[in-house]
């Protein structure tokens, strides 16, 4: 990509999330500001305003009815997309189940933030955790460029038959939102080609009616949830196939999961989002100090992906996993770390830690997640390192 | 566990928990709800169709049936129950403005 390409733009996450909902040629979007995200939302009104979209503007009054005016649009067939952050993700939770039970394909931008109080508008993942189990796909970006592929390729995972899945995207607040990068968009024939506008969904219709949102008795609903359960095993197939269609189709992708000198490594981090670039630094900085050190990113969240993350971490010794949230009370107390341990347990031969960093966007510095990487060593052959989590950075500890 | 034989199995069903067959309440036996039912007294029946209105079940039914009060006042129909449709919530009687509807203990 050089930046005397035509196509090239110098944009923020946000701004690349609106672009990508512009090309997808969304019909509906649910309008409410928070920060970090609201230039989202602000750059899709001037797109509608200025013709370069044709599609309805919701300005409603909170987060929840963000969320159900989507519900209502997508149960009437519409292409629908909003986009949140920190409370107004918790604000619109009870929502958040609704859309994934009725099973409408949605897509939300996320750009995380931290929950209060104290009242924090910057950046940790303590939102996106909070919602894990609200039966979205969940994708965490680490560029603006990844939030606009992520977005196009988002409406072709949730409209598939076979999933039928609400997807939001994630990406940092400020840290990503906030700071402008080069990105090149596919422009709208390529972004429909490869999510092409498909009603594949029960929707209401006069011609044909059906009922949606009924009430269930004890005898109906657990099948209900296990069909959701079903679902996101296919998206996970699905999604391994999305990779190589937007490969074919934008000629880029990025995997379930993402690694860096992952294959020679003792030692490895495992991070989300944008602390991508640095933890690549990182281990570059930790190698010339002598330590045998590879990265991970986690780009799909939900589903897991459980047998990428297997197949990368064969012959990892130690495993540091950075997470940015805190499940108060939980050992590890790191939600990633935790369902590492439960998911990969004593499969591989493998010390895992837990750390806490950044939370509250605490500056994380190259030179502290080399600091990390290196200590890592100390952790070798420790079987119960995960029951201790590491809340790196905390005054007095 | 309850014993679901009859239902469904999970891949059996709609996804998103969509109903098709409309109307298909009409078709559920709510009888057995009840503890109290509703009984009308046509004499005091005004006619008014509140009761009719006001039922969040259709159990009311409008009958194209007459009715001539003790008075000689002539009806052109007259509102019945179906009280397979009927679950007693009592709000008919408590709408009725003549007091025309009472509800009785279903064990009576
Ligand atoms: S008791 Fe309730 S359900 Fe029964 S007829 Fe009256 S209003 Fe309808
Ligand atoms: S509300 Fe009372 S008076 Fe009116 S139609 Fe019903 S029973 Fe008769």
């Amino acid at each position: 990509m050089t930046l005397a390409s035509t196509r090239v733009k110098v944009a923020t996450a946000n701004e690349a999330a609106a672009e990508a909902v512009k090309d997808v040629d969304v019909d509906v979007v649910a309008i409410y500001p928070i920060t970090p995200q609201t230039t989202v939302v602000e750059k899709i009104a001037e797109f509608v305003a200025n013709g370069d979209l044709d599609a309805e503007l919701i300005y409603v009054e909170s987060e929840h009815s963000a969320m159900s005016a989507l519900i209502g649009a997508s149960a009437c067939g519409a292409r629908a997309f909003t986009s949140t952050s920190s409370q107004g993700l918790i604000y619109m939770h009870e929502v958040l189940h609704i859309a994934s039970g009725m099973r409408l394909p949605l897509v939300m931008c996320v750009a995380m933030r931290a929950l209060s109080a104290p009242i924090s508008i910057w950046n940790d993942h303590s939102d996106l955790m909070s919602v894990r189990d609200s039966g979205w796909v969940i994708y965490v970006a680490s560029s603006a460029q990844e939030v606009y592929d992520t977005t196009v390729m988002a409406y072709r995972l949730a409209e598939d038959p076979e999933v039928l899945l609400p997807v939001m995207v994630a990406y940092d607040g400020f840290i990503a939102s906030h700071t402008a990068e080069p990105f090149e968009p596919a422009g709208r024939e390529r972004a429909l080609e490869l999510s092409p506008k498909r009603r594949t969904w029960s929707r209401l219709d006069p011609d044909s009616p059906i009922t949606m949102g009924t009430i269930t008795s004890p005898e109906y609903y657990y099948e209900f949830k296990y069909q959701q359960v079903v679902a996101m095993e296919k998206a996970l197939e699905k999604a391994r196939e999305l990779e190589r269609a937007a490969q074919r189709v934008l000629g880029r992708s990025y995997g379930l999961i993402e690694t860096y000198k992952i294959e020679d490594a003792d030692v490895a981090l495992l991070v989300m989002g944008s602390y991508w670039d640095n933890a690549r630094l990182a281990v570059d900085e930790a190698r010339r100090r002598g330590t045998r050190a590879g990265a991970l990113r986690l780009r799909l969240y939900r589903p897991f992906p459980l047998e990428e993350l297997e197949r990368a971490l064969r012959g990892v010794s130690v495993l540091g996993v950075v997470d940015r949230a805190i499940s108060y009370g939980a050992r590890p107390s790191g939600p990633i770390a935790l369902e590492i341990a439960a998911s990969i347990g004593r499969r591989l031969d493998l010390s895992l830690v837990s750390i806490v960093a950044g939370l509250g966007q605490r500056t994380v510095t190259v030179e502290d997640l080399t600091e990390l990487a290196v200590s890592l060593e100390n952790a070798r052959g420790a079987r119960d390192a995960h029951l201790v989590t590491r809340f790196y950075g905390v005054r007095g500890l | 566990m309850t014993s679901t034989t009859l239902a469904p199995r999970w891949h059996e069903m709609p996804p998103g928990a969509v109903v098709r067959e409309l109307g298909n309440s009409a078709s559920i036996d709510r009888s057995d709800w009840r503890l109290e039912r509703p009984v009308r007294d046509q004499e005091k029946c005004i006619r008014c169709r509140l009761c009719w209105i006001y039922c969040p079940d259709g159990a009311v039914l409008e009958l194209d049936k007459p009715y001539i009060n003790r008075n000689g006042r002539r009806y052109e129909v007259t509102y019945e129950f179906d009280y397979r449709l009927c679950k007693g919530c009592g709000i008919c009687a408590e709408e009725c403005t003549v007091k025309a509807i009472t509800m009785v203990p279903e064990a009576l």
